[in-house]
């Protein structure tokens, strides 16, 4: 996984709400999958997408977390 | 390796995930915000309970690692007086949906909120029955489609935080499912009150409601959360045409007067101490 | 020690002596003085009382207070005991030992609230929906209501079930002497606790006799309690194998175990050419009716059944082999007298004598059926 994004594949259902919601407009749902792709290098760790995941399939490392 | 969550800390992580709501439910979201909350409280997780009546939003206590108690449609908070009164040390956690505590259980909610009964309770309002596939709900506001009100609501909804500071609850507040972390923080102070406490969480139910009022996206329920509630201070100071269409959330109730397990406690006393 | 009490004052004084530590409950008559002695003796006792909203709320209280580690039980009649159904059934699926007293008065509905009936020995077995485990009881004298409810709590503790008293409201309002055991020379269930780690705990796992340990709520057994039918981890299943397993054991509480569980008495049966099979108030009318029968030479009999439900299967077919005629005098239109026929299955004639005008049967009327049909 990524440096600051923890991603469970298995417990995504493809809703897209982490996706519409990042305040940095860095996560895109793949067209394919459905599952989101992140752009971490314009991630802010805000961990809202962790947040709202309704399938806790999200984590944000914390800042300064490697 | 894979991070954990706080939340994932308190999940039956072999029992039955992913869970059984729809993709995009708000009931994940507000099932996070409640094991937040839990967790900034730092109580032995054996002397928590979630109980819960019967709908979507009732399923929350299968899934976590507490005392869980899934009981019949309508009656969790009866249910959970008892276990208060049997374990008064207990943090007594109430999940209901919108149908179950105002609908066939408002009888319950305003006995126990006039008891100030000393149970948290969380209400994941979707506005609709969900589990039974639409039906209206005593919160479907007027106008609204459901299953059983084809052509629009003409019944007038329940606003739950009017109903519980009527009825005399210690601590009201709302959020909603996209405004996560007033959500926790509002169920965490409410965890920190004594007597009856009831933290609204307004959701979307993108399968039932959301299908039935141009919702249907599990992001369209939230970007209407987004856009259309705001602060209590900030609403007051609408128009009332605005009034109509944008909603209140923040913190309606907050007092200290004292609880039903504090009183009854004191009634042994001093019972006893007559004897 | 030695009392007058009222059956009702019988039925609370007893369950306080037997544990009972939670009330919760909703007035009716006749069943009220019980919630108004408990309101005023549990605090006493470090126990709790509480008026609920409605006889709903009332057992699922009582399922929550138990499920928290209290002996819990609620009084009632007819119509709370209709409204408690639902939840009734919920106590049976999780199997919370629940007491629920149901003074019985004269129905449908509202009915005949202070006036004598029967006619909830159904409700009482049926009126949950579903197949489900129960065990009914039906003391007939004031003493006798103080035993029972003991029994009660303690049936209900050990097969994890929920246990009705059915009482009549003649007896409940009846003042008789009673001597008052000594508090400690009663019989309690101690709910056995599991003895394993919390996650070696399958919390519905039955032992021997089919009936799971115990843990309450707080224990240290963080475990998932659901109306739905669950496997022995208590969560919900849907398989066909688990869901039989799961129901085979419930039923199989009771199934497995009635000679524990059944209680029943034969008066004057040694000799007997007739019997009576007659419950609560109404067994005190047959004995009455019997001795002036036997003055007159007819060999007749009684017998009563203790335990209702389960019903006394065996113990009614072996009771009856000699006998020639079985009458069935009850206060409803022939539910024991049903019962006694499933059972018999036409091998004895079964003369019911029904009564449903709010009055009890009295021993004149039915000595002059009894002599009629013989
Ligand atoms: C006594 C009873 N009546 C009806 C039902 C059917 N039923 C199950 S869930 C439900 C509605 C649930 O709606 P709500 O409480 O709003 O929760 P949601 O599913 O929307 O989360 C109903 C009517 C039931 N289980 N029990
Ligand atoms: S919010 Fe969660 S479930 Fe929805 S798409 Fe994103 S990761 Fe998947
Ligand atoms: S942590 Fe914040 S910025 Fe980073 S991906 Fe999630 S929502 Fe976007
Ligand atoms: S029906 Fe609605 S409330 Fe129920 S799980 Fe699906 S989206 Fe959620």
């Amino acid at each position: 996984m990524g440096k600051k994004i923890s991603f469970y594949e298995k417990w995504c259902k493809g809703c897209g709400i982490c996706a519409a919601f990042c305040p940095k407009k860095c996560i895109t749902m793949d067209e394919n999958t459905n599952k989101p792709v992140w752009n971490e290098d314009e991630c802010i760790q805000c961990g809202f997408c962790e947040l709202r995941c309704p399938d806790f399939a999200i984590v944000v490392k914390k800042k300064g977390e490697k | 390796m894979i991070e954990q969550s706080v939340v994932h800390k308190y999940l039956r992580k072999n029992k039955k995930f992913p869970h059984i709501w729809c993709p995009g439910c708000g009931h994940g979201v507000i099932m996070g915000s409640l094991l937040r909350a839990i967790d900034k409280m730092g109580v032995d997780r054996n002397n928590v309970a979630v109980i819960s009546g019967i709908g979507c939003s009732s399923r929350t206590p299968t899934y976590l690692d507490f005392n869980t108690l899934h009981t019949t449609h309508g009656r969790a908070l009866a249910f959970a007086t008892g276990v208060k009164l049997a374990r008064p040390d207990m943090l007594v956690i109430v999940v209901m949906g919108d149908g179950d505590a105002v609908g066939i259980g408002g009888n319950h909610f305003i006995h126990a909120a006039r008891r100030n009964m000393d149970l948290k309770v969380v209400v994941y309002n979707n506005n609709i029955y969900g589990m039974t596939g639409g039906q209206a709900s005593p919160t479907t506001p007027s106008g609204k489609k459901a299953t059983t009100a084809r052509y629009g609501n003409i019944e007038r909804s329940f606003d739950i935080c009017d109903l519980a500071r009527s009825t005399g609850a210690n601590y009201v507040a709302r959020a909603t499912s996209y405004h996560v972390k007033q959500l926790e923080n509002y169920i965490y102070k409410s965890f920190n009150k004594k007597g009856f406490t009831v933290v609204e969480a307004v959701t979307h139910c993108p399968t039932t409601y959301g299908r039935l009022n141009s919702l249907k996206e599990p992001v369209a329920g939230m970007e209407f959360q987004k856009n259309n509630f705001i602060m209590k201070n900030l609403w007051d100071k609408l128009s009332d045409e605005e009034k109509q269409v944008k909603f209140p959330m923040g913190e309606f109730v907050d007092v200290d007067k004292e609880g039903f397990v504090t009183k009854y406690l004191n009634l042994i006393e001093s019972v006893r101490q007559g004897d | 020690m030695i009392k007058l009490l009222q059956g009702n004052e019988a039925c609370a004084y007893a369950a306080l002596a037997a544990g009972v530590r939670f009330f919760a409950g909703y007035p009716i008559t006749p069943s009220t003085e019980i919630a108004e002695i408990m309101s005023m003796e549990l605090p006493k006792r470090g126990g709790k009382f509480i008026q609920m909203e409605d006889e709903l709320a009332s057992m699922a209280a009582i399922i929550g207070g138990s499920l928290g580690g209290l002996k819990s039980m609620t009084a009632t009649s007819g119509p709370g005991l209709s409204l408690m159904q639902e939840n009734i059934g919920y106590a049976s699926i999780t199997e919370t030992p629940t007491l629920i007293v149901n003074v019985q008065r004269g129905g449908p509905s509202t009915g005949l609230p202070t006036m004598p009936s029967q006619s909830d020995i159904m409700a009482a077995k049926w009126g949950s929906h579903g197949d489900h485990p129960i065990i009914v009881t039906y003391p007939h004298t004031v003493p006798e209501i103080y035993n029972e409810t003991i029994r009660s709590v303690y049936l209900s503790e050990k097969y994890r079930v929920p246990v009705i008293l059915l009482l009549d409201e003649v007896i409940g309002h009846m003042r008789e002497k009673i001597e008052i055991p000594d508090e400690n020379t009663i019989e309690k269930f101690d709910r056995k606790v599991p003895t394993v780690p919390n996650d070696w705990f399958f919390p519905f796992e039955g032992n021997l006799e089919g009936v799971p340990p115990f843990a309450s709520f707080g224990e240290g057994y963080r475990y998932h309690v659901t109306g739905l039918v669950h496997d022995v981890d208590g969560f919900p299943t849907s398989k066909h194998s688990q869901i039989e397993r799961f129901m085979n054991r419930l039923i199989g509480k009771i199934d497995n175990n009635v000679n524990d569980i059944l209680k029943w008495e034969e008066y004057n049966m040694e000799d007997a050419e007739y019997a009576i099979l007659a419950a609560g108030c109404i067994a005190r009318t047959a004995r009455d009716t019997i001795k002036v029968l036997r003055e007159k030479g007819i060999k007749i009999g009684l017998i009563r059944p203790v335990t209702i439900w389960p019903f006394m299967e065996q113990p009614l077919i072996n009771a009856t082999k000699k006998i020639k005629k079985l009458f069935v005098p009850e206060l409803n239109l022939g539910m024991l007298s049903l019962e006694a026929n499933r059972v018999l299955k036409g091998k004895l004639e079964v003369c019911p004598y029904n009564k449903i005008n709010g009055e009890i049967i009295y021993p004149s009327e039915l000595e002059k059926f009894i002599e009629e049909e013989i």
